[in-house]
């Protein structure tokens, strides 16, 4: 198991090496760059004497591959620069954002697997029932929705049911839980949504494919109770396949981030990605994405402990 | 339970068997003299789809009793699995369901019952074993807690109990170490021993009745009687009453004491095992026997077959339902027959029946003029392989700087294939017959070794014309067919692309002309294969083959996955084809009967290398290497008197893994002969008689 | 020679495609709602220019804001545009963009994952790496990335960068499906079969792979077509997708309609239901066809 978990741990740095490189030479493909933006912005016409020594300010007429060795470099040692907008540390715009992100992230993710898990699983097994059908069309609803107007529709219900709207300003929660979860409840909500609806349609069609199985046969063949049958040879089977898609899937969260925290005009990564892809920002974008793919493979890893954790076929090879 | 007397070196144990119990005649008839256990009455079993009702069960009605064997015979479709599946009330729901009809077991209606009633019974009265070890253990539970649930759950053991029960059972079931099985995972377990652990589960409660269904066909020759003789052994002396579902007339013959005949959902011939072979009453179990083909007896010039194919059980036909294949049909089988008596205990539904019951046993088998043995010594040589060598390397796991083993698909095999014969390769699995035969068509590399078509190296690129001559004809129907093209471009394809017609209604004619040859007939050329069935895709395929005007053609398993009926009509094709065509086989087969058929020579390999070879007739009169005997011995002959009287020896231990090969004469680990310097070296392969070689330092040239 | 072998089968009906198409309807009658769904749609963005009652950009501003009425069934936007003739207009928007960009990115997935696989060894192995890569980031993340790559480029009305923007991330998760897909029918036995004949790799990939891959193909591309437009409609909300004036639903709830929302609902709710309906529909769709598609249920 240790050597498993060496030899994937090894596994990560080539994948996030080739990220870097991938993200950092696919921004650089195009000209043009913050510096224009933010000078020729709003009509002002900056001469190019400025401009270029705004640039060497920034590092930006270095060659490409030296520019990519200081921030490779700088992410080793936890400092990925400055913003090229702001001038800020990256580590501290995104280090202010994280905290609520991540939370409404958690959040999301945990909602949604308690709901997805068993509905998904009561939906294969009492197939093509009612509950069936309901379940499926709400998962489809859920993919089909967008994230964005869903949120609008919650402030818009709030507003209307109850002449409430969510709080603007962010308080820790350990600082004041109930202003705490009564801001980030409905982003987690409006993002755990779409969450459950990937989950929930993966338990059901692994559930449906492990109930087809043989040796659900050979249990049922031994004069087991259904419940024992269900419980204790499918669903041991059944969520194997459903972890690795809970784990992937958290990582892709952070897409619905992205526009949810528009809506709910919540200061956090998402926010601070579109701002910055506006900017043209490439620093904060870069940085964003590594973040993100860093995120990716972290949970990716987890996931695979974890299905070598139940899987017996892998633990005792 | 005593433990088994004889000790293999492998991990599993030989069942003790008694000289006597190979006599049972004795036996047989006290059996006969007691109550049924289980008494079927007209059980109706139908399936309800969207696309119509299948009736898969129509009235079949027998009994067994305790102790007894009784074997439901028949080929694919027939309802014997239905049958099978309805008494345990285990039919696929909501499509499955029993219309009509009694099972009474031990006094109470199965059928009647509660489910919880009937979850009761099963596993604790009634077991069943299934087809494919491979998939019917749970992967996540570890096989001791898979044994002891039947145990907690009907008996109410506590698990310190239930834990030392589990343990009498493997060893009951022949498993070594079995405390050390009990914390392993299916994983672990060769398909042999999952199998053994699925019987071990069928025993646990001390069931009264165990329905197998086809129990071993997924398994290997040499372990296919392992478990046959294990089966058997469990029934007499435990008192079981058995049901084998097979579609082998060998496995029957040998181990049956009672036989259900069934075709199209109805039971056609029902009597002990020896009245059903020595005086069949029904076309259909006439027809069966003859077609399978022996070892008991020369070969035939053709087999036997059955013709045409069995009924769309959707769109029955009226009257009997064998009647549209039936040699020996009437005006009257426009009537449907009803089962009847021809003499005691035995019943057949056939108008005729009386007549096929007189006149059987005084005829010979059909066509017994044997095929005038040929030498093909004088022929040119077109197939040379020399020394051929596969090996791969396979990751051994998940260990990243661990090992990576070596898997000898095929080590060191030399032989040459002459024009006009048919060489024959057998072998059980991981023996590396298909490996050769993907190599000659240089499907896969080579690791070793030389491989010449008509004197050129098929590997140098150039060579492509002379890798055109030889073809294939593959194993599965299923996937051999590109479903997305029709008969017509499946067999066209080469003919447009090679231009071996000028034009299209050229080519039209020569698929038409194809066709004829293969047997189908010319409107089938606008079918696509998932319309037509297995035969039928198997004669597209041949068609396919032969449309490129090839002079080799490797066959790897065309008739494995076929009906028994309908691989006599294949078998006696390509017969056909290489008489008028010329043509020269490479046939590959686990099936010895099939081989001996076809084949002029025959090579037995095992774990990559060629145990014997020699021309067919001197093979199977008179086979020297230990493993051929073993095979010979392992493969029943649809003859239960004969079955009587022989005495088969059973192979020792798995098969080993492929990675670790034993060392010096791969065979040795179990070859009841074997002594200590059959392992100091890899025995070379020797002509001990003119044509007839073994690799065994113990046969002495004659 | 055997001619009672073909006798005993029946006839077969050859079907044609119309009676496919009802076959499936009937089969799978929620696919078949989601076919109608998105064949009214098309249509209706198609025709928009002459079903539409007024001018998607015209403004008007005696009539900001007002509530859906007989004139204005889905009511006047902040600035008296007509929110039912834009939503008309977006749907040609929407499906177009969503059609050309996912067609765009699946063809080219399906091209990437056909030769990856086929060709497998060390050009499998790149491929894959890279193809991990890019799917380890989210579908709006990497179409944003695009955005701040390419920046905008209007040809004809249309954003190319856009239709760009969301085909690439398409590309990654149509090739590792393809490629999974082709690996198995590489080793079917008719691959083999044509391997022996010695047909040549080009007619290998394209008479025997690729036909076999369009069902797995279709069904993702209506998968795809559904993210598309969603995509589309994210991008255009944040406003880095399509731009003012083009009426576009996730344009229309974009900027101003958050601060108007609360007075005017309708300004939002409408666009929303289109967008969901839209994308509703293409996943009915391809789910029902993936049923009915499999083979294991040979439902045909």
């Amino acid at each position: 198991m240790l050597t498993y978990l060496t030899k994937r741990v090894f596994m990560m740095v080539p994948t996030l090496l080739g990220a870097a490189v991938l993200i950092f030479f696919m921004l650089r493909v195009v000209p043009g760059d913050v510096v224009e933006v933010k000078l020729r912005a709003d009509g002002g016409s900056a001469t190019q004497a400025v401009i270029d020594a705004e640039r060497s300010r920034l590092g930006l007429d270095k060659p490409l591959p030296e520019q990519f060795a200081t921030w490779i470099g700088g992410l080793a040692r936890l400092d990925p620069g400055e913003s090229m907008w702001t001038g800020k540390p990256v580590v501290e715009e995104m280090g202010i954002r994280l905290p609520l992100s991540i939370q409404v992230a958690v959040m999301g993710a945990l909602i949604a697997t308690l709901f997805a898990v068993p509905m998904g699983t009561l939906s294969a097994l009492y197939r093509d029932s009612p509950i069936d059908y309901l379940l499926r069309v709400c998962s489809l609803a859920g993919l089909a929705v967008p994230a964005f107007w869903f949120g609008m529709v919650i402030i818009l219900v709030l507003l209307w049911l109850f002449n409430w709207l969510p709080p603007v300003i962010y308080t820790p929660f350990l600082v004041d839980p109930v202003a705490n979860l009564s801001q980030l409840i409905w982003p987690a909500l409006v993002v755990g949504t779409r969450y459950a609806a990937v989950v929930a349609r993966m338990v059901r069609s692994s559930v449906i494919e492990v109930m087809k199985e043989d040796y659900i046969r050979t249990a049922r063949a031994k004069g087991l109770a259904e419940k024992v049958v269900v419980v204790r040879h499918a669903m041991k089977n059944a969520m194997l396949p459903a972890i690795t898609v809970i784990g992937l899937e958290f990582a892709f969260l952070m897409g619905g981030l992205v526009v949810t925290e528009q809506v709910f005009n919540l200061n956090g990564i998402g926010q601070l990605f579109v701002q910055a892809v506006a900017h043209r920002d490439f620093i904060l974008v870069q940085n964003i994405v590594m973040f993100i793919a860093a995120v990716f493979v972290v949970t990716n890893l987890v996931v695979d402990l974890l299905y070598a954790a139940f899987d017996p076929r892998i633990r005792y090879r | 339970m005593t433990a088994p007397d004889i000790l293999g070196p492998e991990n599993v144990a030989l069942p003790a068997t008694d000289p006597a119990s190979a006599v049972p005649t004795g036996s047989t008839v006290a059996r006969a003299a007691r109550p049924a256990l289980l008494t079927v009455d007209d059980l109706h079993v139908h399936f309800v789809q969207s696309s119509g009702v299948t009736r898969a069960v129509e009235g079949v009605s027998f009994s067994v009793r305790r102790g007894e064997i009784l074997a439901l015979v028949g080929e694919s479709g027939c309802g014997k699995s239905a049958t099978a599946l309805a008494l345990m009330r285990l039919l696929a729901k909501p499509a499955g369901r029993v219309v009509k009809g009694r099972v009474m077991f031990d006094g109470v209606d199965l059928l009647a019952l509660s489910e919880a009633g009937m979850r009761e019974r099963r596993g604790r009265d009634i077991s069943m074993i299934f087809q494919e070890p491979m998939t019917s253990l749970n992967p996540v539970l570890s096989t001791g807690e898979q044994l002891m649930e039947p145990l907690l759950a009907h008996l109410g053991l506590n698990r310190q109990t239930a834990r030392a029960r589990a343990m009498e059972l493997l060893t009951m079931v022949g498993m070594t170490d079995p405390a050390r099985r009990l914390e392993q995972y299916p994983h672990h377990l060769s398909g042999g021993m999952r199998q053994r652990v699925m019987i071990a589960m069928g025993l646990a409660c001390n069931p009264k009745l165990i329905i197998a269904d086809e129990p071993t066909t997924a398994l290997d020759v040499t372990i296919q009687a392992q478990i046959l003789e294990l089966m058997r052994d469990l029934a007499r002396r435990l008192d079981i009453a058995m049901i084998v579902i097979t579609h082998n007339l060998g496995i029957v013959a040998r181990y049956a004491d009672a036989v259900n005949v069934m075709y199209a959902a109805r039971l056609v011939e029902q009597g002990g095992a020896e009245a059903i072979f020595g005086r069949s009453s029904h076309p259909y179990t006439v027809g069966l026997i003859e077609s399978i083909p022996r070892l008991d007896r020369p070969r035939q010039a053709r087999l036997a077959t059955i013709e045409g194919m069995p009924p769309d059980l959707m769109a029955l036909p009226s009257g009997c339902r064998f009647a549209p294949r039936c040699p020996r049909r009437i005006e009257k089988c426009q009537e449907d027959p009803p089962l009847e008596t021809v003499e005691s205990g035995h019943l057949a539904a056939c108008w005729r029946a009386a007549e096929l019951f007189a006149g059987a046993g005084s005829a010979s088998p059909a066509a017994a003029t044997a095929a005038s043995p040929q030498s093909f010594a004088d022929a040119a040589v077109r197939v040379s392989v020399r020394d051929l060598k596969r090996h791969f390397t396979v990751s051994a796991g998940r260990r990243w700087f661990g090992g990576s083993a070596t898997v000898k698909a095929v080590d060191g095999v030399s032989f040459d294939i002459r024009q006009g014969e048919t060489l024959g390769l057998v072998g059980e699995s991981g023996c590396g017959k298909s490996t050769i035969g993907r190599a000659i068509l240089n499907l896969d590399a080579v690791t070793a070794g030389s491989i010449l078509v008509d004197g050129q190296d098929i590997a140098d690129k150039r060579a492509r014309d002379v890798r055109r001559r030889t073809q294939v004809i593959f194993q599965d129907p299923f996937s051999s067919l590109n479903p997305r093209m029709n008969v017509r471009e499946i067999i066209g394809e080469a003919l447009a692309v090679y231009r071996l017609e000028p034009d299209a209604p050229h080519i039209e004619a020569r698929v038409q002309e194809l066709l004829g040859q293969v047997g189908l007939m010319s409107y089938m050329a606008d079918r696509y294969p998932h319309e037509l069935s297995g035969g039928q895709r198997q004669r597209v395929g041949i068609a396919r083959a032969l449309a490129l005007k090839p002079s080799i053609i490797v066959c790897d398993e065309p008739v494995s996955a076929l009906d028994v009926s309908i691989q006599g009509q294949i078998i006696n094709l390509l017969d056909e084809l290489q008489q008028t065509l010329g043509l020269t086989y490479l046939f590959i087969a686990h099936d010895l009967a099939v081989v001996r058929h076809i084949s002029h020579r025959v090579a037995v390999m095992y774990l990559g290398r060629i145990m014997e070879l020699a021309d067919r007739d001197e093979l199977y009169r008179n086979p020297r290497h230990p493993y051929t005997q073993l095979l010979l011995d392992a493969a029943p002959v649809p003859d239960p008197v004969i079955e009587r009287r022989r005495r088969p020896q059973v192979a020792k231990g798995e098969l080993p893994s492929p990675i670790n090969q034993p060392r010096g004469c791969v065979f040795s680990t179990r070859c009841p002969m074997a002594s200590a310097e059959c392992s100091a070296e890899v025995p070379p392969l020797r002509e001990i008689a003119g044509g007839h070689h073994v690799a065994c330092i113990k046969v002495q040239p004659c | 020679m055997n001619f009672a072998t073909a006798l005993s089968a029946p006839p077969v009906r050859r079907r044609g495609a119309w009676q496919k198409i009802i076959r499936f309807a009937v089969a799978q009658p929620l696919g078949a709602a989601g076919l109608v769904t998105v064949l009214v749609m098309a249509i209706a963005g198609a025709l928009a220019p002459y079903i539409a009652p007024y001018d998607p950009v015209a403004i008007s501003f005696g009539d900001m804001l007002a509530p859906p009425s007989w004139e204005h069934p889905f009511g006047t936007d902040n600035f008296g545009r007509d929110i039912l003739s834009r939503i008309l207009y977006g749907a040609r928007t929407a499906i177009i963009m969503g059609l050309v960009s996912a067609t765009v990115g699946s063809s080219l997935g399906a091209a990437i994952g056909l030769a990856s696989a086929y060709f497998g060894g060390l050009i499998d192995l790149l491929i894959q790496r890279v193809v991990d890569i890019f799917l380890s980031l989210p579908i709006i993340v990497l179409a944003l990335v695009v955005v701040a790559m390419l920046g905008r480029n209007l040809v004809l009305g249309f954003d190319l960068n856009l239709i760009l923007a969301i085909a690439i991330p398409v590309v990654p998760n149509v090739a590792r499906v393809v490629r999974s897909s082709a690996l198995s029918i590489r080793e079917m036995a008719y691959v083999d079969a044509a391997r022996v004949a010695g047909y040549s790799t080009r007619r290998i990939i394209f008479r025997h792979m690729a036909p076999n891959l369009m069902a797995p193909y279709l069904i993702m591309l209506t998968a795809f077509i559904a993210q598309a437009i969603l995509l589309e409609a994210s991008l255009s909300f944040l406003g880095l997708g399509v731009t003012e004036p083009s009426p576009a639903w996730g344009l229309m709830l974009a900027g101003n309609a958050v601060d108007f929302y609360r007075q005017a609902p309708w300004m939002i709710i409408f666009p929303g239901v289109a967008i969901s309906l839209a994308v509703f529909s293409f996943n009915l769709l391809g789910d029902s066809l993936r049923d009915w598609l499999d083979p294991k249920s040979r439902l045909r």
